[in-house]
């Protein structure tokens, strides 16, 4: 049986937020299939007791002074915003029709 | 077939440490050498596609700084191809990607600055696969690079135009970013040298994100000296990157010089060799060990169990992190913004926009990688491609107890076809089989040329050293290079170059 059917890609590329056609659904099911039928060999590795590695360093907080320094001003900011108006950044409607 | 180059394009046959002296002492000017690459960019990059955008005006602006003597150091007046997911205030950024087409970004990288100030002239922006996702140049949303080796082959992914760039002397260097090959595999199939620095040597702040636990960007030339002098100016410590590492910067310059392995315990990598290892690439290899040996390095097998597992790990991890950083892609403050037709909603224009913005291979890992991070699956997939990232570095860990550096192919074979393996994901992942461990474990690794295959194409010999000891690299990478006199093996390119001017 397939790790992934076609139904799974399109829910998944809704939550990814990418529109996708037939076609590509199609096409792309099988192609992570057979991806998947790969990369699942990690699961062939006995690591019950392992920690997981997130990061190459040891990462702690990493702090600095707090030294007021120039930032972007608001027109560079913006230039290349799709839409702006007043000093903002222009969107879509973000809420339902209702 | 008579080479036909005239004088100031025999500027661009140096390599950058000739081209820094000939600035320094006035035998030429910044300016002449950055116009003659400028005319050989004009003239050959018809053939090859290596850059995206050549900045003409703000590299002749920077050489004539150097000459007014603003600017000096060991590579005051050398150009450079800049790989195009490194941002650049004022100049076109895209990361290969339409849906960045025509961002003008409003500040410069950390390195952009530490070269610009070292007096290094960036003559452009080069081509990649979109945000760096492959291994050919195939996947970028301009068209794929060509090998300067052999047009119909690839140049290596993702900084393949980096990689014919210096390979196709329109530049003596180039800097490139490395998630899991993406300088050394490149390099390694245009018989150049690479190098991908320690995680956190190098400033990731205006690096495109990818996969940022695994994103590191590095030098590209065609000298190991050059590499080293060109690593040594972008390294060090940069308050604006909290992942950097805030540590002396190794001697590589110095190491590069010296080019010693006498004594030095070299491990070659048991894994990997075999069965897929193009029997060219494997003989090169076994010889350049042997030259190692010769120049009085104990060489020893180690075993790394744990490598033949790094790229199923890596095909999670990467896509996850990915699948998080390219949320950023959204419409809303910058890039492209298709559907906006006043009615439609904000998610629906994100979703149109990333349909037509992003290649077929970014969505592919968008989506695995969503996959991956999903309730139900997270244990399995991501969380268990952590846990065998923790046993990959562990072996590297015990490796460095008993040798100083591990050694391997760059890459199973030489410059593949273009479109020969475009449409099969998992035959291009596995180009990246052996330059994947190192970032897992976060340390350094070269690729140094070590010789043709049967083929005719150039072969790379990879050098991985433990975490902060870059210098080992160059000095292996130097003593094969002297010992292999691997850099005039490109005067095979020059002269085919010369001859398809003519």
């Amino acid at each position: 049986m397939a790790a992934i059917s076609r139904a799974d890609v399109a829910h998944l590329a809704s939550l990814a937020r990418i529109s996708m056609t037939d076609d590509e659904l199609d096409v792309l099911a099988g192609q992570l299939d057979v991806i998947l039928g790969a990369v699942s060999r990690v699961q062939e590795v006995a690591a019950e007791d392992i920690p997981p590695t997130s990061h190459p360093l040891p990462l702690t907080n990493v702090f600095r002074d707090d030294t007021p320094a120039p930032s972007l001003p608001p027109e560079a900011a913006l230039a290349a915003a799709p839409i702006a108006e007043e000093q903002r950044f222009r969107v879509p409607r973000i809420l339902d029709q209702e | 077939m008579g080479g036909v180059h005239d004088v100031s394009e025999e500027l661009c046959r140096l390599d950058a440490t000739a081209v820094a002296e000939k600035v320094a002492s006035r035998e030429v000017s910044a300016v002449e050498v950055a116009q003659a690459h400028l005319d050989r960019i004009a003239a050959r990059d018809g053939d090859y596609h290596a850059f995206l955008h050549v900045d003409a005006d703000g590299a002749l602006a920077q050489a004539k700084r150097v000459d007014a003597g603003e600017m000096t150091g060991p590579l005051a007046g050398v150009p450079l191809a800049l790989k195009d997911v490194i941002v650049t205030r004022g100049v076109p950024t895209t990361a290969g990607s339409r849906i960045l087409q025509g961002w003008i970004p409003p500040y410069d990288a950390t390195i952009v600055e530490r070269m610009r100030d070292a007096g290094i002239v960036v003559l452009g922006k080069t081509n990649m696969d979109e945000f760096a996702m492959g291994s050919s140049t195939e996947h970028s949303g301009y068209g794929a690079t060509h090998n300067p080796w052999d047009l119909d082959r690839t140049p290596g992914g993702s900084g393949g135009g980096s990689s014919a760039a210096v390979a196709g002397f329109l530049a003596p260097l180039a800097i490139g970013t490395d998630t899991g090959g993406s300088i050394r595999q490149p390099a390694a199939v245009t018989g150049t040298v690479g190098v991908k620095p320690t995680y956190g040597g190098v400033s990731r702040y205006g690096l495109v994100a990818f996969s940022s636990s695994l994103d590191q960007a590095g030098p590209c030339a065609r000298t190991v000296l050059d590499a080293a002098l060109l690593h040594q100016v972008i390294a060090g410590h940069d308050q604006r990157d909290s992942t950097s590492i805030d540590a002396p910067v190794p001697s590589v310059v110095e190491a590069a010089r010296s080019a010693d392995v006498s004594g030095m315990r070299v491990g070659v990598v048991k894994e990997f060799a075999g069965d897929g290892y193009q029997a060219g690439v494997s003989a090169r290899f076994d010889e350049a060990v042997a030259k190692l040996a010769g120049l009085g390095a104990e060489v020893v097998e180690v075993s790394c169990p744990h490598f033949d597992y790094a790229l199923a790990a890596y095909y999670l991890i990467a896509p996850s992190e990915a699948s998080s950083n390219l949320a950023r892609y959204d419409a809303m403050r910058y890039g492209l913004r298709v559907g906006d037709d006043g009615d439609a909603s904000a998610e629906a224009v994100m979703a149109a926009t990333r349909e037509a913005g992003f290649g077929v291979e970014v969505k592919r890992r968008i989506i695995l990688g969503t996959y991956a991070l999903s309730a139900g699956y997270y244990d399995a997939y991501y969380g268990q491609a952590q846990k065998v990232r923790t046993l990959i570095k562990r072996d590297f860990e015990a490796a460095f107890e008993q040798v100083d550096v591990l050694v391997s192919p760059t890459t199973p074979t030489t410059a593949f076809k273009l479109g020969e393996r475009v449409d099969d994901p998992l035959a291009m992942y596995l180009v990246d089989l052996c330059t994947i461990p190192s970032n897992l474990y976060g340390g350094p690794a070269m690729s140094v040329p070590c010789g043709l295959s049967d083929d005719g194409l150039p072969v790379g010999f990879q050098v991985m050293a433990p975490v902060l000891a870059d210098d080992r690299l160059y000095r292996v990478g130097g003593a094969l290079e002297a010992a292999l006199s691997t850099p005039a093996l490109l005067d095979e390119v020059w002269r085919q170059s010369g001859g398809a001017a003519s």
